[in-house]
């Protein structure tokens, strides 16, 4: 049983797909890179499993 | 106006002369021979209603323009008598794959068609001139039917009953004078033109190529849709089955391109190649550029004058929610008109065309909008987010159901309809008010085939007192029709005439079905 979950955990992708793109209108890139930053480490705490957290870091970094 | 240069013809027909009054009378004047306005003037005429329709051209256009026709669409052409013939001739398909990159093996695939034991499958492709011909073919059956070609519409004075138009044709021109207009003349509406509306949405910046091309080729009935392919770096493509060996090829162009040049062979064929080989032999049957946008009319019905299709409302192609929406529009509408004219509904109904007619667009512009902004990012973020999905969509299921290359046509539910009675009883899945029947085997033929054009109560076992001008269909306990509609013995579903659920009870009484017919034909109407 990996740590991290990879199958579907969510419904109604479409927006919140729409709602992430969103997110980033009228900013800079720069600022949009500081946004997922934050999203990143709001999500993080509320996940709060350490072992989950790195799972999910090596399978993002992999691709 | 009569033979316009550089429109291919499939059929020829020639111009209609004027009526021998210069001041002509009709109940309902239909603007535009499309698939729209055929659908409904062939609705309007089986229900026995006079249509006078009025059409620019006097022949129908070689274009395939739209190809991929949906199921709710063929619920539609079975109920005017024009399924058969669309599913003979054309593609079945319930699959779309999506590639990404030069990888053979699909990142995404989804089928159209999650219910099976359905008459109809999820699509068929097929060229849009012969769902025209098929309408076509039962207009001119029927004598209350009069289509005039060639006959062009200059003016159009709304009046409180009804309106004026000012219509030319190649041998003189005359007033006609209708009850009821209902302009189904496509994207530059010539209607809404005249009286001064417009839509209000978003215009998108990009340029596709379609390029449907006659070849010998093998490949199974699916829809198949590249990001970034190698043949097209950067950019999208699709790839469709049409009849008679046509295929459509569809590539993203960008923005900034010059578009009269795109279309020119020397600069489609490079595009056809580079996809499948240089050697390839295939003939040219229709190159066309366009650009889109998600928009609508604010309302689609003004005093006697109604939008549907095109005229009221634009989507992007990748969804197939263009034709397959107008189709839906005339669904709605033909039932409604009908009733109007006979005196047995208020014109209120009509309104509640509006309302529905909107919802249905709202929809399809939602989702139209939502694929092509995964289909085009504007920014970075938008784009490393896609490029980030596809990547995921590879190894990880969870990434699959944000890959959108178009999310394709299905009936949309009138959840707020007043012409819905709400759900009293407790029940478990079935079909909600507000929603289409779900098909289902019988045992000798098909659920919606037994449904007919007008109300209809199905009921779990049968024997139950109904209205007058409402059907009795019993369904067999514990059949597939009835558990589909979540019906137990003693259960039952008022069906409007388009096939979507009015009301539903568990143990239903003479005055709830007469109450909810009342309320599904506007009686009872509480609009805002």
């Amino acid at each position: 049983m990996p740590a991290v979950n990879l199958g579907t955990n969510l419904s109604d992708h479409d927006a919140l797909y729409e709602a992430l793109v969103r997110l980033h209108d009228g900013l800079s890139d720069e600022e949009s890179l500081r946004l997922w930053a934050r999203l990143t480490l709001i999500l993080m705490n509320h996940i709060g499993d350490r072992d989950v957290l790195l799972a999910a870091m090596e399978k993002a970094r992999k691709g | 106006m009569a033979n316009v240069t550089g429109i291919p013809v499939y059929k020829k027909i020639g111009a209609t002369p004027v009526p021998v009054t210069a001041h002509d009378q009709a109940r309902v004047v239909i603007v535009g021979a499309g698939p729209v306005g055929l659908a409904l003037a062939l609705d309007l005429g089986r229900r026995g209603q006079p249509v006078t329709v009025l059409n620019r051209l006097d022949f129908v256009a070689h274009c395939s323009k739209a190809i991929c026709f949906s199921k709710r669409s063929l619920d539609i052409l079975d109920r005017l008598g024009a399924g058969d013939a669309a599913v003979e001739k054309g593609v079945t398909w319930n699959v779309g794959k999506v590639f990404w990159g030069a990888s053979e093996s699909p990142i995404y695939q989804f089928d159209t068609l999650p219910v099976k034991d359905q008459k109809r499958p999820g699509f068929i492709n097929i060229q849009q001139y012969y769902i025209e011909e098929y309408l076509l073919d039962g207009c001119r059956a029927l004598p209350n039917i009069d289509i005039r070609w060639g006959h062009t519409v200059d003016a159009v004075t709304a009046l409180n009953d009804g309106a004026e138009l000012t219509v030319t044709a190649v041998d003189g021109s005359y007033k006609l004078r209708a009850d009821w207009i209902v302009a189904c003349d496509g994207a530059r509406s010539t209607v809404r033109d005249k009286l001064g509306l417009d839509f209000e949405g978003r215009v998108f910046e990009d340029n596709f190529l379609i390029a449907d091309i006659r070849m010998k080729h093998e490949m199974p009935a699916e829809r198949w849709f590249w990001f970034d392919p190698p043949f097209n770096p950067g950019r999208s493509a699709l790839m469709h089955k049409q009849p008679d060996d046509v295929w459509r090829l569809d590539f993203q162009l960008g923005w900034n391109i010059d578009r009269e040049a795109a279309t020119r062979l020397e600069n489609v064929e490079p595009f056809i190649r580079a996809m499948l080989g240089e050697n390839l032999e295939f003939e040219r049957e229709w190159y066309s550029v366009y650009s889109f946008q998600c928009r609508r009319m604010a309302r689609f019905v003004h005093g006697h004058v109604i939008f549907a299709g095109d005229a009221a409302h634009l989507v992007s192609p990748f969804g197939a929610r263009g034709c397959n929406g107008g189709l839906a529009d005339a669904d709605n509408l033909g039932w409604k008109l009908d009733l109007v004219l006979n005196g047995e509904a208020d014109e209120s109904l009509i309104e509640t065309y509006n309302l529905e007619a909107v919802a249905t667009a709202d929809e399809n512009i939602l989702n139209s909008t939502r694929s092509t902004d995964f289909l085009t990012p504007k920014s970075k973020a938008s784009q490393a987010l896609r490029d980030a999905v596809l990547e995921l969509a590879k190894e990880h299921a969870f990434a699959r159901p944000f890959v959108n290359s178009g999310r394709l046509s299905t009936a949309v539910s009138y959840a707020e309809s007043p012409l819905s009675t709400p759900d009293e009883d407790a029940w478990e899945g079935g079909v909600a008010p507000g929603m289409p029947v779900l098909d289902a085997p019988l045992a000798d033929g098909w659920l919606l085939d037994e449904l007919g054009n007008h109300f209809v109560l199905l009921a779990c076992g049968g024997d139950q007192p109904v209205p007058p001008s409402v059907r009795l269909v019993a369904l067999e306990p514990n059949g597939l029709a009835a558990q589909r509609l979540g019906l137990m013995p003693g259960a039952s579903v008022l069906v409007r005439p388009d096939q979507y659920v009015a009301a539903r009870w568990q143990q239903p009484t003479p005055t709830a079905v007469e109450t909810a017919l009342r309320r599904a034909k506007g009686e009872t109407l509480c609009l805002q």
